[in-house]
């Protein structure tokens, strides 16, 4: 393309040349700047995978062992980078693969573009080898999705895959493409998508609606900020720290927030929901004004929602408007991107500090770190915990490192307790709750960020749900460190057991293999944790390692995470015990 | 708000595009609403279409459908409707053996009361139009059915509505 561009002296995008539509996709993916995508061969797609092969000082294919990892590892891709992940796949259960990272980036707002091969156009409907309808499949969990049968059609195409997955609120996106349209040659040009007539990515803020929720911020005697993805998203971080400063309000994060503020801040008061902190959640009943910046009251934070903040206004940042009042009913909706709402309400807001109340936030911590807090980082009991171990982590990456995690009880856990001195340090699957997503996710996460330590932590459960991908993490010499806490349980299912079923412990009970046998199979450098007094030297030892490396710890059987809201009770009914 | 469950119309302003049908219905299904009726057809604006979906819901909860109607890529604007703020018409077609026409005399008179149009006759049957609300082409097939109809099918609702849409000027802020 280079070349081209010196002789015609013209624009890359504006030089047409035939070529075929395989290669018009790899084409279009270097005119979108991607360097990495993850994916699988098979028939449908193999096209495009003789043009990866052409182009691979260009774009670097990682072949994970499962679709499913390919997906997850776009996901920690992006959510890392900001950028978008690419997924690619063949058809039929190439297809259907993808489904669950494609669900898990919908309702985590993940920029994803899914490229998936499809039988020859003829064959459709036909019941063709490998034929599945993926666009009727994925249509309820994409932002969109098309099928392309002509290769002319592919560059339109992907240029808008391109576009809505990062636009407005992100999301994953799928184009289907017929191997028919794959050989066909055509005039390639490339343009990039910066406009859609039906699409309004990002709404309108109205004046008013700064104004009116600035009075209530100046005015408010006991004003509770809880902030989402949405500050991340928008790479809006500096402005919603000013924000928080300058008002001197209490502030706490729904797990896909975490670390957009970092977690020594002072006014930074914890996580939300079910296992968040106790002060958040109590006096999310206590605050006068609500002010909700990018996230969407999920069901996980704010427990009944007929018991939820009734006595304060809300006010509601916020670039999706089907958000707005769809589970809690906001007073004033200040729609836009947080960047720029953020900063066109901070000129309005007074300075201002909440001692008093802030302290209340303070006393309730004390109550949980006696309680909790204390008995998690700082066992005295026998059998190691999951927080001390996520604490000896945090004392030996200083908080610098981001923490991906799988879903489960090692993940409420590691998001309550991690350390997160930088933004896009936490990795996890918050709105799906996908189990098997760290492993890969970590993959994708390490390799958009080299620079940084990558270090995903998993339970016994999760981790043998995509453990394959320890494969692809030693062909591709991703140095990933890979934490599992092993307590042989599907340990939150169990605690619910213990809790609300009578101890009736139905298939959670796990007869576990030899990990660090499986991680050496994979030639990687492994050990196993039992004892309290081996931990400190083994996460060194693993902080240190040039290369990926595997520890194993083995944590009590039956450690509960507390606090917890019960399910359906109201966030202020939160348990310490 | 109202808090009771009625009958409101959506109409959905779109771009003419495979598949958004079913990413349309989606959004009912998944909240287990049942669609009364649908129709889609060209709008006045070329290349737009017009979905209008008729649904028995309260007004809290199709404010939440039409959002994330709206949310779709390739929609272009979604309002909500009583069925006081339109003006709507559904379509009635009624298939009778031709005999009937000559041994009841009183379904003339039924035809003629009930403004139905003659579609078209041949010896076998004839074919019956009435346009008109819900409640009118209910009643002609109650007054028929008691002498035998042969094939009976309903439209879905079309509507217009009291109010000015401004689609063309909603389009034309979009693009600038």
């Amino acid at each position: 393309m280079e070349t081209q561009t010196i002789q015609n002296n013209s624009k890359a995008t504006k030089t047409t040349e035939k070529i075929s539509g395989s290669e018009a996709i790899v084409r279009c993916l270097i005119a979108e700047e991607v360097k990495v995508i993850y994916g699988y061969p098979g028939g449908a797609i193999m096209p495009v995978y003789d043009e990866l092969y052409k182009y691979q000082d260009k774009i670097h294919h990682v072949l994970t062992r499962h679709e499913q990892g390919a997906t997850h590892a776009a996901q920690g891709f992006a959510r890392i980078s900001g950028k978008v992940g690419v997924a690619i796949a063949t058809s039929g259960p190439g297809a259907t693969n993808l489904i669950t990272g494609i669900a898990d980036a919908q309702i985590d707002s993940t920029p994803m573009v899914c490229i998936t091969g499809q039988v020859p156009s003829h064959l459709l409907g036909s019941d063709a080898f490998q034929e599945t309808d993926i666009v009727g499949i994925s249509t309820p969990v994409t932002k969109w999705n098309c099928q392309v049968t002509k290769a002319a059609d592919i560059p339109a195409a992907l240029a808008k895959a391109f576009y809505i997955a990062k636009s407005g609120r992100p999301g994953p996106v799928l184009v289907d493409i017929t191997k028919d349209a794959q050989f066909e040659e055509f005039d390639f040009s490339y343009e990039k998508c910066t406009k859609i007539r039906s699409y309004n990515p990002i709404p309108k803020t109205e004046q008013s609606s700064l104004e009116v929720a600035a009075k209530l911020i100046n005015e408010a005697k006991k004003p509770f900020i809880v902030w989402g993805q949405g500050v991340v998203l928008s790479e809006a971080e500096t402005a919603f720290k000013a924000l928080v400063e300058k008002a001197g309000i209490p502030a706490a994060w729904t797990i896909l927030g975490a670390s957009a503020l970092p977690t020594s801040h002072p006014l930074n008061v914890g996580m939300l929901g079910m296992h968040g902190n106790y002060a958040p959640n109590k006096l999310t009943n206590e605050c006068d004004v609500l002010i909700a910046i990018g996230m969407r009251f999920d069901d996980r934070v704010t427990g009944d929602l007929s018991k939820y903040a009734k006595q304060a206004k809300v006010i509601h940042f916020e670039i999706d408007p089907a958000e707005i009042s769809k589970n809690v009913k906001a007073d004033v909706a200040v729609l836009g991107d947080a960047k720029a709402t953020l900063a066109a309400i901070l000129p309005l807001i007074q300075e201002n500090s909440h001692t008093n109340w802030h302290q209340q936030f303070k006393d309730l911590y004390e109550i949980e770190y006696q309680k909790v807090i204390k008995n998690d980082l700082h066992p005295t009991k026998e059998g190691l915990t999951m927080g001390e171990v996520i604490n000896e982590i945090n004392i030996q990456s200083e908080g610098e490192a981001a923490i991906v995690t799988d879903v489960g009880q090692h993940q409420m856990i590691a998001c309550r307790y991690a350390d997160f001195n930088k933004t896009k340090s936490n990795i996890t699957s918050g709105g799906l709750g996908t189990m098997g997503f760290g492993l890969p996710a970590a993959i994708g996460a390490k390799m958009a960020a080299p620079e940084r330590e990558v270090v995903s932590i998993s339970g016994d459960g999760g981790y043998q749900m995509t453990i394959q991908e320890l494969g692809t993490i030693f062909q591709q010499k991703a140095a990933v460190k890979i934490v599992v806490l092993n307590n042989e349980f599907l340990g939150m299912v169990r605690q619910w057991q213990q809790l609300f079923f009578d101890k009736r412990y139905a298939s959670t009970e796990m007869t576990n293999p030899n990990f660090v046998a499986i991680a050496e199979g994979y030639y990687l450098k492994a050990r196993k944790v039992v004892k309290r007094a081996d931990l400190k030297e083994a996460v060194k030892e693993m902080m240190e390692s040039k290369e990926a490396y595997f520890l194993e710890v083995c944590v009590e059987k039956e450690g509960n995470v507390f606090p917890m809201v019960p399910s359906g009770a109201s966030v202020s009914d939160i348990r310490l015990e | 708000m109202n808090t009771e469950k009625q009958l409101y119309t959506i109409s959905v302003y779109t771009e003419n595009n495979i598949g958004l049908l079913n990413r349309i219905s989606a959004i009912f299904q998944r909240r287990h609403i049942n669609i009364e009726s649908l129709n889609i057809s060209p709008s006045e604006i070329d290349n737009v279409s017009r979905f209008t979906i008729v649904v028995n819901m309260i007004e809290v909860d199709v404010k939440k459908i039409i959002g994330q109607i709206e949310k779709q890529v390739e929609v272009i604007k979604a309002y909500y409707h009583t069925l006081d703020e339109i003006i709507y018409q559904i379509s009635g077609l009624f298939k009778i053996k031709s005999e009937l026409l000559f041994e009841e005399p009183q379904i003339q008179n039924i035809i003629k009361e009930s403004n139905a149009r003659i579609v078209t006759v041949n010896t076998a049957f004839f074919v019956l139009e009435k346009s008109g609300r819900k409640e009118e082409i209910a009643e002609l097939y109650n007054k028929l059915s008691t002498f035998g109809i042969m094939q009976y099918t309903r439209s879905g609702l079309i509507a217009v509505t009291k109010d000015e849409m401004r689609i063309s000027e909603l389009l034309e802020t979009y693009n600038n």
